[in-house]
């Protein structure tokens, strides 16, 4: 088990290495920052003092080499255009989005889990088919569409939530719904599958046979098999969940990485990028590794197969 | 072998749609007798066993008769009274014992559900338990999860989950198809002996006329929805007086066979249910059937030595 955990590491290293490069070269695809920061009117020989002084005039593979150097010393660089420290600048945003993807993944677990596991239980049923029509809702309405809806019922006409900004629980709720929306459907419609695979199994009917009731079976016996699959998607979920974050801190003047990234891409503030994907990146690869660790948790097979 | 039977199915009939799946079927079980249903796959003797445990797929509904437990009719009573019944007074086990028991738990907490107890307060109770289905070293194995142990052993689990509650009756389901055939005959063995010790009504269903005469007291041949021929297990044995019986039983290779020579087979297939016919559902594929057999359903009827055939030719066969 440490062994095979370890040997995810190893790839999760390989995988975020990989993924800074592309990063790094897709991102001056888009053309000079220089430019963007002169002032208007600048005259050639101080736009390229300017580009000589940023370092933006060395070859390409030299700028990428000084840059996996800076990043071995854990050093992460300057913003071009607020010109302090990357590291602090990202770091002041992050709690923001942990906190609208907690408000998400709440929302998304909380009713899509329980969705899943009614639309099995009661299949071919009244609950199912109201269900499956809500959850064909969720998964439907596009992020930046729902959430300006949203905002007209909530924030304009009811006047019960604050339309945007980031202050307090109140304004966490609809982004929190509109960025979970998809996410829940993706869980109802995995679990669904999942708890109807278990129920077909020989050991349901085995614990009926025992006397339990169905409920009781579901309980104690399916939901646990059910888990590993539904384990398996909450992790790739979370990278669905830091991209929608993009738009729905965008609609929602959200100050999380998300808005931050949107920024600084339009100012070609590289090295901001560059830090914001590194952290969703790992972030995404550590939750791969949590649920390496749950299966290891749920499922004494693989608990036990050393 | 005594008195009053444990168990009595009358006259059951399943559909499933429009079509009837099984069409009067009726035997009963003493306690401590093994009673046999033995058919070929898509004969309905499966669906019977989930019906006497009123454990039906959806799609398929009761249509018709009556189930007799101790006395009492179990087929119409609320679902919530059929849970107390299940486990208690009648269990039942399955094909795939692997299958058959939660991945996830292990299998001392199994057979706990089975007294609705957590394991930690019926421990002692479940050990001597997985001692008398003959479990080696039963401290270690009831905590131990179904992939730990081997086929035979989770099939002794299950055994073990179905009568810790001393149930009247147990289903067992083609308890041995998935095993290998020297722990197929110790299953039996344990299953015969328990039945007797016991006092166990066993309902086994199987395809196996060699599972047959190994351990039934009595044998129901079922063909396509309804019993061909019941009666004691040696009578039938020696001398069918079913035509189904009897191709059946010559079917089964014999190491006395000259090597080389054709296996015996029945020719054509069972019919499904959406074909069944006026007449008896054997007659397409019967050496001795006639213009009756095509067109009446020859009824089940005794013929003197404890045997019950449904055959318009019985007499003819003695």
């Amino acid at each position: 088990m440490i062994r095979h955990l370890a040997g995810r590491l190893g790839q999760a290293l390989v995988a975020s290495f990989g993924v800074l490069t592309i990063v790094f070269f897709v991102m001056r695809l888009s053309g000079d920052p220089t430019l963007l920061l002169v002032p208007e009117g600048a005259t050639a020989e101080q736009i390229a003092a300017l580009r000589h002084a940023l370092g933006f005039d060395r070859p390409l593979f030299v700028q990428y080499l000084s840059y996996l150097a800076d990043l071995a010393r854990l050093d992460l660089g300057e913003s071009l255009v607020q010109r302090s420290g990357v590291a602090g600048i990202v770091a002041e945003r992050i709690p923001y989005t942990v906190e609208l993807a907690a408000g998400a993944l709440v929302v998304a677990l909380g009713i899509g889990i329980p969705a899943g596991v009614a639309m099995a239980v009661w299949r071919g049923g009244m609950v199912e088919r109201l269900l499956a029509g809500f959850v064909l809702t969720g998964q439907s309405l596009p992020t930046f569409w729902s959430g300006i809806l949203l905002i007209l019922l909530f924030g304009v006409h009811l006047r019960w939530l604050p339309t945007s900004g980031a202050d307090g629980l109140s304004s966490l709720v609809m982004p929190a719904i509109a960025l979970g929306a998809l996410t829940m459907s993706t869980f109802a419609r995995m679990t669904r599958i999942a708890v109807l695979d278990e129920l077909s199994r020989d050991y349901v009917s085995a614990a009926r046979a025992r006397g339990l009731s169905l409920g009781a079976a579901v309980a104690r016996h399916v939901l646990r098999n059910a888990a590993i699959p539904v384990v398996t998607i909450a992790a790739l979920e979370v990278g669905n969940l830091l991209a929608g974050a993009v738009i729905v801190e965008t609609v929602f003047a959200w100050p999380g990485i998300g808005q931050l990234a949107i920024q600084s891409i339009a100012a070609r503030d590289f090295l901001i990028v560059q830090t914001v994907v590194l952290f969703v990146s790992v972030v995404y690869i550590g939750m791969n590794l949590l649920a390496d660790i749950a299966y290891a948790v749920i499922d004494p097979r693989i608990r036990l197969d050393r | 072998m005594s008195d009053a039977p444990a168990l009595v199915v009358e006259n059951l009939s399943l559909a499933i749609g429009p079509a009837g799946l099984v069409d009067g079927v009726g035997f009963q079980v003493a306690p401590g007798e093994v009673m046999a249903i033995v058919g070929e796959s898509g004969c309905g003797k499966s669906v019977t066993a989930q019906a006497i445990m009123r454990l039906l797929p959806d799609a398929i509904r009761q249509t018709g008769g009556r189930i007799l437990l101790g006395g009492r009719d179990i087929s119409a009573i609320p679902e919530r009274a059929m849970r107390a019944v299940r486990g208690q007074l009648m269990s039942m086990i399955f094909q795939e014992p692997q299958a058959a028991l939660d991945p996830l738990t292990t299998v001392g907490s199994q057979i706990a559900e089975a007294l609705r107890q957590p394991l930690g307060r019926v421990r002692g109770e479940v050990l001597r338990m997985l001692r008398d289905v003959g479990i080696s070293d039963p401290e270690r194995r009831i905590d131990q999860h179904p992939f730990e142990l081997s086929g035979g052993m989770c099939q002794r689990i299950m055994i073990a989950s179905a009568l810790i509650s001393r149930p009247a009756v147990l289903i067992a389901d083609e308890p041995t198809t998935a095993l290998d055939v020297t722990i197929q005959a110790q299953i039996l063995d344990l299953l015969r002996r328990l039945a007797i010790e016991r006092q166990t009504a066993v309902v086994l269903i199987t395809h196996d006329m060699g599972v047959v005469a190994d351990i039934a007291d009595r044998v129901a041949v079922m063909y396509a929805g309804r019993i061909a021929e019941a009666g004691p297990t040696a009578e039938i044995f020696a001398a069918p007086r079913h035509p189904y019986t009897a191709l059946l039983l010559a079917s089964i290779p014999r190491l006395s066979d000259v090597p080389k020579s054709k296996l015996a087979v029945i020719e054509g297939r069972v019919p499904s249910p959406s074909e069944y016919g006026p007449g008896c559902r054997f007659a397409s594929r019967c050496p001795r059937a006639d213009a009756r057999c095509a067109a009446e359903t020859p009824p089940l009827r005794p013929l003197g030595d404890g045997r019950l055939t449904a055959c318009f030719h019985a007499e003819a066969m003695a």
